[in-house]
């Protein structure tokens, strides 16, 4: 039987990872901004309902790589990318991919919570209207399920007209969180999501990666390693643009397979 | 006293004489226009024809005049100048060619208002067979402006965060909604106020009107766009130079610059307005 249907080797090797719970796939991933190459051949994967956590010292392409997860890397001008990136077995380099499309399914926390000069209510309805949603009673049960899921909605459920810009440093991240949310993604991506917040504001938002892994898979850029500890279930250590290390966060943490990852964890440098 | 203190004095001594100099000639000017001019406004000043070679009557055909070029001014550079400056901005790559565009409209806000006056007669009135009229004058004009609407544009545009660009765009958001929803709202305040503050300067001018459509002396209103008009700003060059009896129209000189004054103040106090309220509401 199975010679008159031979499944081909790459073909087999995809079910397999995606029987394995892998989500995303990087294959050799390079990116250059005006030919400087900013990642260098990268390989992992991504499994999903997991936190992969990604640390490194500043410059080492963090943020790069994570925003080549949802292409936004596309809105520099002179940048391009050498290999694969497959979501759910997918590239999402592909030519004909559409890459509004990957965003929405892509969505993204970024360092400075950025909430817009609109209601609470409005920026977390920003992505279901402009995905085309009009339904009134759809949008307004969204809008308070993501802000369930972002563990915002008591501090909110009776402000939703208020503007975004009264609420506190904490509060606008989770805003943010459930305005990503509301669009219904599959991975979300966190650009060190609590640099700018205070350890209380902090404690809450990791409470809250913990919580959406069980719906979403997630990738975190951090740069604090206590934070990637403790959140993450797999750690990629990235420097100048390499892949140093990608294990699970418990042997990054206790016995590093590298040494300069070692160096690096222990604070001998970055 | 010290040293440093005495220095500290006279630079605050200097900068206030620079402001004072300039308060002060603003003054004399205002008053010289109020004091002369505010005795001839009357209502029959505003809403009659000149009468006897202008030498009586009001000024109805030039305030008009102005205000329909003005129109025509804003509807070429309005559209026009917005859309250059969020292409500029929001879509144009970094390269060569955009930087020459870029640096070519800079220069063109420059270029004397006789030259664009020249340029004017040649392409609307000759080549396009406009003629000389208030559709000339007033696209003349509005190339004029243009350069100020691009840039005054531009500028709104990019103090708008890049954040609430890549914000929507990582919501599945294509570029044009991005900037439809979440740019121009923001910047729409300050286009508008430059884009006003272009248009006032317009409707002062007098060079570019004086070759395409500005007429001398027209006691009725315009009949279309096609037809020849009296703009303010040419009517007062008109009664302090070119009169017969430049002595006797004095007050109406002064008369019209009031009004032409008045005209302006209120074209940019509209665009304060419009910019606070605006922003009042984006705020909120």
């Amino acid at each position: 039987m199975q010679n008159l249907n031979p499944v081909r080797k790459s073909e087999r090797a995809l079910l397999e990872d995606l029987s394995n719970g892998v989500k995303i796939k990087v294959e050799k991933f390079s990116f250059y901004y005006d030919g400087v190459q900013a990642i260098k051949n990268v390989s992992m994967d991504i499994k999903r309902n997991q936190v992969a956590g990604i640390i490194g010292p500043s410059g080492c392409g963090k943020s790069t790589f994570l925003r080549s997860l949802n292409r936004m890397n596309d809105v520099i001008l002179g940048s391009k990318s050498e290999g694969r990136i497959l979501i759910d077995g997918s590239n999402i380099y592909d030519p004909d991919v559409d890459v509004v499309e990957i965003r929405r399914r892509v969505g993204m926390v970024f360092q400075k919570s950025n909430p817009f000069p609109k209601s609470i209510f409005d920026n977390v309805a920003y992505g279901l209207r402009i995905n085309g949603i009009k339904d009134r009673d759809y949008i307004t049960h969204k809008v308070e399920k993501s802000l369930k899921e972002a563990a915002l909605w008591k501090d909110v459920k009776d402000k939703l007209n208020k503007s975004a810009l009264e609420l506190s440093g904490g509060q606008q991240q989770r805003l943010c969180i459930a305005r990503a949310l509301a669009v219904e993604p599959e991975v979300v991506l966190f650009d060190e999501p609590c640099s700018a917040l205070d350890p209380t504001a902090t404690a809450k938002i990791e409470e809250l990666i913990q919580n959406l892994k069980k719906k979403y898979t997630i990738v975190i850029v951090t740069h604090n390693m206590q934070q990637a500890a403790r959140i993450s279930d797999l750690c990629a250590f990235l420097m100048l643009g390499e892949l140093i290390e990608y294990d699970v966060t418990s042997k990054i943490f206790t016995k590093p397979s590298k040494k300069i990852t070692e160096d690096y964890i222990t604070g001998r440098f970055g | 006293m010290t040293k440093k203190r005495l220095k500290e004095i006279i630079g605050f001594v200097l900068l206030r004489i620079c402001i004072g100099i300039v308060a002060f000639i603003l003054i004399v000017i205002l008053y010289d226009i109020i004091s002369k001019g505010a005795g001839k406004i009357s209502w029959e000043f505003l809403t009659a024809m000149p009468k006897k070679g202008m030498t009586e009557g009001g000024i109805l055909p030039a305030i008009i005049g102005t205000i329909l070029v003005t129109i025509i001014t804003a509807v070429l550079a309005v559209p026009l100048g917005m859309g250059c400056a969020i292409y500029l901005n929001e879509y144009a790559r970094d390269n060569k060619i955009t930087r020459l565009i870029r640096m070519s409209i800079r220069n063109l806000s420059g270029v004397p208002s006789i030259v664009y006056g020249l340029f004017g007669v040649v392409l609307f009135v000759q080549l396009m067979h406009l003629g000389t009229c208030i559709l000339s004058a007033g696209l003349t004009l509005g190339l004029m402006t243009l350069p100020w609407t691009i840039t005054a544009s531009e500028e709104a545009l990019k103090n708008v965060p890049n954040s609430y660009r890549e914000g929507a765009l990582a919501l599945g958001a294509t570029k044009w909604q991005a900037v439809k929803t979440n740019v121009l709202p923001y910047a729409i305040p300050g286009m508008l106020t430059g884009t006003i503050l272009g248009l006032a300067r317009a409707a002062g001018e007098t060079t570019p009107i004086l070759f395409t459509g500005a007429a001398f002396y027209l006691p009725f209103l315009p009949k279309s766009l096609f037809s020849q008009f009296m703009a303010l700003p040419y009517h007062l060059y008109i009664m302090s130079t070119q009169h017969h009896a430049i002595t006797k129209v004095r007050p109406i000189a002064y008369g019209t610059a009031l009004v032409l004054i008045v005209l302006v103040f209120t074209l940019n106090l509209s665009a304060i307005i419009l910019r606070y309220r605006l922003r009042k509401r984006k705020m909120e």
